[in-house]
């Protein structure tokens, strides 16, 4: 034997050595092997400090319910902390460190919180920690952070990748072992599509029919409604990183489940049962098959069941000495003892170790005879086997309950999810032979363990009990106990056990904690899959997108659009391009791709009683070929939407809504037609990304469109007044939509094309415009026209304005139901004294008022009391210079006043003069200029 | 959740949008005067265990409006209708 790496056996390929570091210092072991069992076979014992005292801990376990051996691996953005040594497969390269220790693992100044133990009891927190109540925040709460928890999170983005997907079958396997194998060939045969999960690396070759989908290192953490199963799926975690995806996601939606996720061991509870060495029976079993590694060349059994015998002729086939066999119960099975005897092992009936010798390793047990004499044993590990516990975390994740089965002295599962059948051990099928339950060997001279990993001892749940924490639910959360992420699989029962003895009651009336998912801990990355950063939603790029590109546009994100904000020439700043861009619709012409702007298919002999319906002002008086401004509220009453909608024919309109709305207006109209009115004729199509539209807006707009409308269509006034709209070609046969609308103030059109003309279509405008300048504009300019001219926007439609606030009431009508109508009725929501809209205009023209700035009255302090609204929007004005819409209290009533613009946040205080909401051309005469 | 549109089939419920619920109906009196059935459509809403009927929104699917009902306790679905 080499080290304690046995000289045959194992499921590892010793052709194939693989090299890692842990806390920097340089280890071999096999392809194969896990962290745990390289480590182990290098004799590493120490592999972490714990949670709360700062103890040595070692390995416990050998799969994913192990609490103790918690590392951190690799390093940089890539580290993970709290990863369990027993699932980590080595590969070349790989770095692992210890974590919550001091200088290093021996030498860990916090390990003076073991000698603190009496104020770091169960509730320490809630206790010790009461006063002065200022401490908590800035020194009790960092300082306990500091000294507790787990591992480092790398504080910096997660560089991996991870994926997502959706898989579908007939049946779902969770868990690949003998039974879980049975029942998916079984499946496969009735020509049923099956997927088989298995949390491990594929050890041996399975040879599986094609209709099987095998998954192997897959992780089932969680059951949801209508037979939804989550799983992860370490793709990449055992190989060096890369940019290949680490870990997936998998949603699967299967008919039925079936659950054959074995057993897992608990172990029985004594003094200084956590010291390094004390693992679990099967654990050492599991070292030995499967990685050929012995994890002691002396090995002690403390036992209360018959699995043990197995591990006895397995340990005295690999030639490993047997320190002694502990039975707890007061006579051994013949199962035991013949296999004890076979491997001449003494046998001590009746028995319990009182507690492990040995601080950073066992060194020994003391052990308490049944007839009362005290012995110690020379031992380097202590295998304990308190029976095991079907692992049916999964079937309580529908409120199962699971109940205690006294004849295996385990919880089974009780009522399962949907459609879930129960296997095997996970059942409780061939558990637990002759066994005699015992929780705790009775005897505590030191710490006894319950929960390795949160650091709760058999004295934490009796002082619970006495503070009155006697339902399992409370325990749970007093004493921190079955949390993290072990989630207790090896703790919970055996302190389900203790607190029954203590309280004198049967383990089934305590019941255990219901397990929620996940499973195992699951990192957030993998819950969010691809779904990161820019690529949280999609992107829409504007028909233009290239060209305004192309123009040096400088883009801005409006919802999931990005648009042109404004067109820098050499040397301009946003404000010198974006007030040039005005000056350029005031006095020439603009154009602006305004293809963002929801827009809205509505047709059939209805179409115009559902605009009734959906707007607050009349629709069915609209003559075909005319536009009209549109007001939409919610049912209570609020503003929730406006836009123009235009009449196309008798039965056909094109409805604009704001950028942002657009999906939110989409999904309020279809329930309006499917739900509300379903009796009308009318049908919706959303036309948004089908149809470009661009704005030519200015003086010379007429003269710009008239080079590219083709014949007969005529521009005049005459033919196409203000708020005329109609179908035409353009450019010799392109078909086109055409609106005379205008949301600058000027005489302005908007001309719609299909989509996949808008670039050609900008292309031809600046052409045809370039002898009256024609100029590109953003969403700057864009803002500065509409402020100028009191049109609202997104900060006026902030959900909390009426058409009162915004001085739209007269578009309230009062001969027709409509959404909203009757709570837009109440008295309070048209009280005068509400903040209302008003323009304002700073009182020094180099004074620049900013949008959020509080409005109060002159002469008066800076209080909440005392603020009368607020700036919602802001620009400047080349015109004007500062101005600003804003919701002020008596708004309409106050035009004319001097008040005081207050922005704390950004150091503002000035004076400014309420307006009328319209500030440039209140009369409208330029939309006919 | 797996959900059954009437018109598309079985679909993941990342497809759907839960809106409301579907126990009251919209007042048809014209909403000229405010009344207690306004009220009662507009804000009040009884949160009961059983079975509950729901509108919800098939947003990334067909756009059409359902009407569900589901066990509130157990989210077990008993039916999917147009509204």
């Amino acid at each position: 034997m080499s080290g304690y790496r046995l000289a045959t056996g194992g499921l590892i390929d010793r052709a194939r050595k693989v090299n890692f570091r842990f806390d920097g210092k340089s280890y071999t072991g096999f392809a194969g092997d896990t962290l745990a069992s390289a480590m182990l076979a290098s004799g590493v014992k120490l592999f972490g400090r714990s949670f709360k005292y700062h103890r040595p801990r070692g390995v416990f376990a050998s799969g994913s319910e192990e609490p103790n051996a918690l590392v951190e691996l690799r390093t940089g953005a890539y580290r993970e902390p709290n990863t369990r040594a027993t699932t980590v497969e080595i590969f070349d390269g790989l770095e692992a460190s210890s974590q919550n220790r001091g200088f290093s693992l021996k030498y860990d100044p916090l390990s003076v919180n073991n000698l603190l133990s009496p104020f770091l009891a169960a509730g320490f927190y809630y206790k010790t920690f009461m006063w002065p109540s200022g401490f908590w925040e800035k020194i009790y709460e960092p300082m306990i952070r500091r000294a507790s928890g787990l591992g480092r999170n790398s504080g910096l983005p997660d560089p991996d990748v991870y994926e997502k997907i959706t898989e579908f079958c007939d049946v779902l396997i969770i868990g690949g072992g003998a039974d879980g194998c049975k029942a998916a060939l079984d499946a496969a045969a009735k020509g049923q599509r099956v997927i088989l999960c298995d949390e491990n690396p594929p050890l041996a070759k399975l040879d599986l029919p094609e209709s099987i989908s095998f998954f192997s290192r897959t992780t089932v953490f969680g059951v949801y409604d209508g037979g939804t199963y989550a799983a992860l799926e370490r793709l990449n975690d055992h190989l060096p990183s890369s940019n290949a995806p680490r870990q997936r996601l998998i949603r699967i939606v299967a008919r039925r489940s079936v659950l054959a996720t074995g057993a897992l061991e608990r172990p029985i509870t004594f003094g200084d049962n956590d010291r390094p060495g004390v693992m679990l029976s099967r654990a050492v079993g599991d070292y030995i098959s499967r990685y050929g590694v012995s994890p002691g060349r002396n090995i002690l059994l403390y036992i209360n069941n018959d699995d043990a015998a197995s591990l006895i002729s397995t340990l005295y086939t690999a030639g490993v000495n047997i320190a002694a066999l502990v039975d707890a119960r007061p006579g051994s099975s013949s199962a035991v003892y013949d296999a004890a005897c076979a491997a001449s092992t003494p046998v001590y009936e009746g028995a319990a170790i009182i507690r492990a010798i040995g601080r950073w390793g066992v060194k020994g047990a003391k052990l308490r005879l049944s007839g009362g004499d005290e012995i110690s044993i020379p031992c380097d590990i202590i295998a304990t086997s308190g029976g095991f516990n079907p692992n049916l975390a999964l079937t309580s994740h529908f409120d199962g309950e699971p109940i205690w089965d006294t004849g295996i002295a385990a919880f089974i599962p009780g009522k399962t999810p949907p459609c879930m059948e129960v296997i095997g051990k996970a059942a409780g099928h061939g558990l637990n032979a002759n066994i005699q339950p015992c929780f705790h060997s009775g005897f505590f001279p030191g710490k006894s363990f319950l929960d390795l990993q949160n650091d709760v001892t058999v004295r934490d749940v009796n002082l619970a009990e006495l503070e009155g924490f006697t339902s399992m639910e409370h325990l749970k959360r007093y004493t921190t106990l079955g949390m993290a992420t072990d989630q207790g699989k090896t703790a919970n029962v055996n302190a389900i056990g203790l607190l029954a003895k203590t309280l004198g009651r049967q383990i089934g009336e305590i019941g255990t904690t219901r397990y929620r998912p996940p499973y195992v801990p699951v990192a957030i990355g993998a819950l969010a899959g691809a779904h990161t950063g820019k690529h949280f939603r999609p992107t829409r790029f504007t028909p233009t997108h290239e060209w305004a590109k192309a123009q040096g546009a400088v883009f801005v994100e409006t919802g999931a659009w990005l648009r042109a904000q404004y067109f820098p020439r050499l040397g301009e700043d946003w404000l010198q391009a974006a007030q040039r861009e005005v000056d350029a619709v005031r006095n020439a012409v603009g154009i602006c791709d305004v293809t963002t702007l929801g827009k809205i298919e509505i047709q059939g002999p209805d179409a115009a009683k559902f605009l009734e319906c959906v707007y607050t002002n009349s629709w069915e008086n609209l003559p075909c070929g005319k536009v009209r401004y549109g007001l939409m509220l919610r049912e209570d009453g609020m503003v929730m939407d406006d836009g123009t909608t235009a009449r196309l024919g008798e039965t056909h309109f094109i409805m604009t809504t704001t950028t942002v709305n657009a999906g939110r207006v989409m999904q309020h109209l279809e329930f309006c037609a499917q739900v509300l009115w379903k009796h009308l004729d009318v049908s919706l199509v959303s036309v948004t990304d089908q149809w470009g539209q661009i704005a030519v807006a200015g003086p010379q707009s007429i003269a710009t469109l008239a080079k590219i409308v083709d014949f007969p269509f005529d521009l005049s006034d005459m033919s196409f007044p203000y708020m005329a709209c109609g179908e035409l070609t353009i450019c010799g046969g392109v078909p086109a939509r055409l609106f005379r609308i205008s949301f600058s103030g000027e005489r302005a059109y908007e001309l719609a094309v299909p989509a996949r003309y808008t670039h050609a279509l900008v292309e031809k405008l600046m052409e045809a415009g370039a002898e009256y300048g024609i100029t590109p504009y953003g969403t700057e300019a864009l803002g500065i026209m509409r402020i100028e001219k009191g049109h609202v926007a997104g900060p006026e439609l902030n959900g909390q304005t009426t058409a009162h606030d915004l001085g739209l009431h007269k578009l309230l009508s009062k001969k027709k139901d409509f959404i909203g109508r009757a709570m837009a009725s109440r008295p309070a929501l048209k009280d005068p004294k509400r903040q209302s809209l008003v323009g304002l205009r700073s009182v020094n023209r180099q004074d620049i008022i900013c949008a959020g700035s509080h409005l109060l009255p002159l002469g008066v302090a800076a209080t909440a009391v005392n603020d009368q609204g607020h700036v919602t929007s802001a620009a400047r004005s080349p015109t004007f210079g500062s101005i600003a819409l804003a919701l002020l209290e008596h708004g309409p009533e106050r035009h004319g006043e001097t008040i005081r613009v207050y922005d704390p946040v950004r150091g503002g205080d000035l004076e400014a003069i309420v307006t009328a909401p319209v500030q440039y051309d209140p009369e409208g005469k330029r939309l006919h200029a | 959740m797996r959900i059954i549109c009437p018109h598309c089939g079985e679909r993941g419920l990342e497809e759907f949008t839960y809106t409301r619920d579907a126990e009251c109906t919209r007042p048809i009196d014209g909403g000229a005067k405010l009344t207690k059935e306004w009220e009662d459509y507009v804000y009040f809403r009884d949160n009961l265990k059983g079975p509950r009927k729901e509108y919800w929104y098939h947003s990334a699917g067909c756009h059409a409006w359902i009407k569900m009902e589901r066990e509130m306790s157990t989210h077990e679905i008993i039916s999917v209708t147009p509204p």
